[in-house]
């Protein structure tokens, strides 16, 4: 039985006590002395050729101090990437330059072309108004398979084409695979979008620029994910600040979901300006703004082909993907399409021929980059929509043909190059199918029907591979950092504990659930235990949080560093108690010598080691004080089954879910009610996309859906109340916590499941030339759907 | 948003003047005009608010006709038991904080193609009343964002007809919830008027010959032929005219269903 503080135990999150009171710290909050504003001029076009800036009026308005562009930036490095994706002969990606402020060319609505530092930011606006961009106005590259056609506009004049890559997965595969597709059974092929989508944290980005010039110190207060990535990319690739002159902080954040782990062009200006003007420069973006300077994702489009044999089973798995980067390459922009999404395209079947064909564009389009789940939603999603289009040409109930193929021993090596260490496909499927009913939906089907509603029950499964690792093979794929995470664990004189953690808490709950860790480890009040995180100031150099990682490698990382100091505190305690180190156990906060009577409390022995009068000074240190780098050996994988029932209103295409379960095995869970929240909130997102969420553009390249007005977010009356259970578990192998992260899993199981039961519903009422539909599933299109051919 | 001045008069004459200043803009909720103002899309001078306005406040019903004083919010609409179709209607405006602070006069003076209130008071019948005329349902509408009123003319109050029976369908515009079709049916003693908001590119309007066949018969199989035409109707993300053509007939024969 899980204590009601230590892992297993569903305790109620303490940061909420802030959030819900107004009393978070985020970085809009922070106002230096003698601060600054800046507004930016963003293009309004497209494409064009920027052939001046005249800022002389602007720079006469009240309150402007002074008025930036890109000549400004002179010397200064171009915004980097990552990751360095190399192309099916082995060559290296296209990789145009990433200006601060835009020079020679503006390729997105939204580039940053000029900005203005004032008093206020209202004042700033004013004078950005008088700025005059001359821009000679370029066809906008759009759509991507137009884009890569010989004789396109380029949106780099210096690259040779639209092309960043054209990736092939496994490449000594391809005949292989192309053989037995040639002497296939049956080919179920399918063409399909994964929308683009705006990431819309509740918390829009901010920055604030600060320097000291006696010290010559930088500060930048950021919303990000990962301040030490930040301070790395900006400090080494961009403004030329070493490390312990550049200090940066990611206080509390609203939401990131992936958008806020890149380094952007306004965290490098408000830094460089504050330095260049010797005062604190503030950003505060607006919630337009974001829509065209936050990188969005998703925007693939798919032609997926399944070979099967007579009995249904997989032969072989071809796709062909073009993947949009938008007009210049994010942080970590290329890694999506490719190994966050080609390594995934086994799913949880045995399917022994798979070759992945990725082709990474430039359009003239805001970046894309990670969102929740980051290349693994887009996997699942054309394949577990392909295994539904099969089962419906072959006849094949939905759940037999996907238990047919599953994998079922493991350690099993893929196809695509990973190694899953654990899972049980069955047991989800089986858990999902009961808690789901779904012997029940024939009574369900019946009721719908009785009020004129259509009824459908779409299920499917997914993998997802989480805590990207090791950084050995990450850094063989293109990473250009190390995936490890840090963690140091300062035991204070009265036992006290303070875990300075290099994953960052952006709603994620870590300062409820890594104390938990620690409480259990050591058998203390949680109450004991302080989570520090976001402050490279006085955290330990680590990687930050995103694709489900913290628990798995920076719970690691503070489970190896409390480890250490639990050894340490035993010699202690052995001294202490004139016993052996190694007869000295540690439980429910007490130092015990094994088979006598002698006790010491977690207390005593910290105390000690702060005020060493009886202590092994000649054996250790003073002080209890670890810190350990946790490098994985490999991703974990989480994997589990969902399922989504439908009614569609047959007069106006409306889909309204009514019931979604889901199973999933997370391994090892520490917070049970905090794991149910992630899996909730990633429904949301998930259903969000499937029904609702569409980032469009026109032919233009203007964007259309730029506002909440027009781009439509789930709201809670848009979600039913969720099933969702996580009792299978097959615990990480590889992890000391046998755990497997849980952020993501909603985001990227749910959209196919939903799909699968709108076009089961329209198949059951006689629409049965509806095959697929392209998400989102609003109305208007369910509707044409219906309507087509029909 | 660029700055303004507020003028907060308590009385219409007040008001009145204060319109006739600079580039003055009435204020009567500002559930539309606050965010055009942050958007930097409009420059007023002048901000006069009517919410202190003693004249145009409170609702009152005599011979079958409902009058609602031009700066009544949603939420006092909603809250009348004169004209029950209204306020269904009324209620289902926006969320909360949107009822409590829009008002009746503000949102037809606005004249937004997808807003409510224009569907109600033109199936309703009956008139505007500004600081200076009357001015009958039927003359109000002039297309997308264009009224009969004048640059500094005031809504005062509003007079419906209420009928014998009514109803209000709105079908949501996923993202801003707005009408992408709504459809008011209201049945007179001389005649059915349906209204059709969210629809056609020339704003609200009557759909006479769903009247036609309401009038002489008010049932939903009435009008479950007829077939409103594509033509002029919007074409955007949400709905080609086609769909929203078609959402009329499903909204019209949901309404009548739900008024008989």
């Amino acid at each position: 039985m899980p204590k009601d503080f230590g892992i297993g135990a569903s305790t109620k999150r303490r940061e909420d006590v802030r959030f819900l009171t107004g009393k978070g710290r985020y970085t809009d909050d922070i106002n230096l002395p003698n601060q600054l504003h800046v507004a930016f001029l963003r293009s309004d076009k497209a494409h064009g050729l920027l052939k001046g800036v005249d800022t002389a009026e602007a720079s006469r308005m009240p309150g402007v101090v002074r008025v930036f562009t890109g000549a400004d930036f002179e010397g200064v490095g171009g915004l980097p990437c990552g990751w360095q994706v190399t192309d099916r002969e082995g060559n290296p990606m296209q990789e145009p330059g990433h200006p601060v402020l835009a020079r020679g060319k503006v390729r997105h609505v939204g580039d940053p072309i000029a900005a203005v530092v004032a008093d206020t930011q209202e004042r700033a606006r004013d004078a950005v108004e008088k700025i005059s961009a001359d821009i000679e106005e370029l066809p906008a590259v759009v759509d991507m398979r137009k884009a890569v056609v010989a004789g396109s506009p380029k949106v780099h004049d210096e690259l040779t084409s639209n092309l960043c890559y054209d990736w092939g997965f496994v490449e000594e595969n391809r005949e292989k695979v192309d053989q037995a597709f040639a002497g296939a059974h049956h080919v179920t092929t399918l063409e399909l979008v994964n929308n683009r989508l705006v990431a819309n944290p509740m918390e829009p980005r901010v920055a604030v620029g600060d320097y000291t010039a006696h010290n010559g110190e930088s500060t930048l207060y950021t919303t990000s994910q990962n301040p030490h990535v930040i301070r790395l990319l900006m400090g080494a690739f961009v403004l030329s600040i070493p490390e312990h002159k550049l200090r940066v902080v990611a206080p509390d954040v609203g939401g990131g979901f992936g958008t806020k782990i890149f380094h952007y062009a306004e965290e490098a200006f408000c830094t460089f300006a504050a330095r260049e003007i010797g005062r604190p420069v503030k950003w505060t973006s607006s919630r337009s703004e974001a829509f065209v300077s936050d990188a969005h994702g998703r925007d693939h489009v798919t032609r997926i082909e399944l070979a099967l044999d007579a009995d249904g089973v997989f032969q072989a798995i071809r796709t062909e993907t073009f993947a949009n980067m938008g007009a210049y390459l994010s942080t970590f922009a290329p890694s999506v399409p490719t190994w966050l999404h080609g390594t995934l395209m086994a799913g949880n079947y045995g399917t022994p021929l798979i070759y992945v064909n990725v082709k990474a564009v430039f359009t003239n389009t805001v970046p894309v980059d990670a969102y929740r789940g980051a290349g693994r939603p887009e996997a699942t999603f054309q394949l577990e929509r392909v295994i539904d289009k099969a089962a419906i040409e072959m006849g094949m109930d939905p759940a037999e043909i996907r238990r047919k193929n599953f994998i079922t021993k493991f350690p099993y090596a893929t196809p695509v190059a990973v190694e899953y260490d654990t899972g049980d496909y069955n047991a989800t499927l089986e858990k999902l199918l009961s808690i789901s009913d779904r012997d029940g939906f024939e009574g369900r089907l019946a009721a719908s029907k009785a009020k004129g509603r259509l009824r459908g029950f779409g299920l499917n499964c997914y993998i997802e591979a989480c805590g990207i690792a090791p950084s050995q093979l990450v850094g063989q794929l293109g990473a250009r950092a190390g995936l490890y995470e840090s963690a140091t664990v300062r035991v204070n004189a009265t036992g006290g504990v303070v875990v300075m953690t290099g994953s960052h808490s952006h709603g994620q709950g870590h300062e409820t659930t890594f104390p938990q860790v620690i409480a259990d480890m050591i058998g203390i009040d949680p109450g004991m235990i302080e989570i520090e995180h976001g402050d490279t100031a006085n955290t330990p150099m680590g990687m930050g949080t995103y694709g489900s990682r913290s628990i798995a490698v920076g719970g690691s990382a503070m489970v190896r560093a409390a480890e250490k100091v639990i050894k340490k505190a035993k010699k202690i305690a052995a001294h202490l108690m004139e016993a052996s180190e190694g007869d000295i156990e540690l439980a429910d906060g007490k130092f015990t010598v094994a088979g006598t009577d002698k006790e010491l409390a977690w207390g005593d022995v910290t105390l000690a080691a702060y005020v060493p009068h009886n202590y092994p000074l000649e054996d250790i240190e003073p002080g209890l004080e670890e810190t350990a780098f946790y490098d994985p050996a490999n991703f974990t994988f989480p994997a589990g089954a969902y399922c989504c029932e439908v009614e569609v209103d047959p007069d106006t295409g409306a889909v309204t879910v009514e019931r979604f379960s889901a199973a999933d095995d997370f391994g090892n869970i520490i917070n049970p009610m905090i794991v149910s929240g992630q899996v909730h909130g990633g429904l949301a997102q998930g259903i969000g996309q499937a029904l609702l969420e569409s980032c469009l553009y026109d032919v233009n390249g203007q964007l259309v859906s730029g506002s909440w007005m027009d781009y439509a977010m789930p709201r809670a009356d848009d979600v039913p109340s969720f099933s969702v259970d996580h009792s299978c578990r097959t615990p990480c192998t590889h992890n000391p916590l046998g755990v497997k992260g849980c952020g993501e899993a909603g985001a990227i199981g749910s959209p196919p499941a939903v799909v699968n039961a709108v076009v089961d519903a329209l198949r059951r009422a006689g629409h049965t030339h509806v095959t697929h539909i392209d998400m989102p599933l609003s109305p208007s299109r369910v509707w044409a759907a219906m309507n087509a051919n029909g | 948003m660029y700055a303004f001045d507020i003028a907060k008069p308590a009385t219409l004459a007040e008001a009145v003047q204060a319109m006739k200043t600079g580039e003055a803009q009435a204020l009567s909720g500002g559930q539309t005009l606050i965010p055009t103002l942050k958007q930097r899309l409009a420059a007023p001078s002048v901000l006069v608010s009517l919410a202190g306005v003693g004249e145009m406040k409170g609702v009152s019903a005599k011979d079958g006709v409902l009058e609602i004083g031009g700066a009544a919010t949603h939420r006092e609409v909603a809250g009348q038991r004169h004209y029950p179709g209204l306020a269904e209607l009324a209620g289902r405006i926006g969320d909360p904080a949107v009822r409590n602070r829009g008002t009746i006069g503000g949102s037809l003076a606005n004249n937004d193609p997808s807003a409510c209130y224009p569907a109600a008071l033109l199936a309703s019948g009956g008139s505007v009343k500004t600081d200076r005329r009357e001015i009958a349902a039927d003359d109000f509408f002039q297309g997308m964002f264009a009224t009969a009123l004048e640059a500094d003319e005031i809504i005062t109050a509003v007079r419906l007809r209420v009928p014998e029976a009514s109803n209000y369908q709105k079908f949501l515009q996923p993202a801003s919830r707005f009408a992408l079709v709504g459809v008011f049916v209201a049945r007179h003693a001389d005649g059915v008027r349906v209204a059709v908001t969210g629809a056609s590119e020339g704003g609200v309007f009557r759909w006479t010959e769903a009247e036609r066949a309401l009038s002489a018969d008010f049932s939903a199989g009435a009008v479950s032929g007829l077939k409103h035409p594509a033509d002029g109707m919007i074409s955007d993300i949400h709905g080609t005219p086609e769909y929203r053509a078609h959402l009329i007939g499903v909204m019209t024969h949901r309404a009548v269903a739900a008024a008989s």
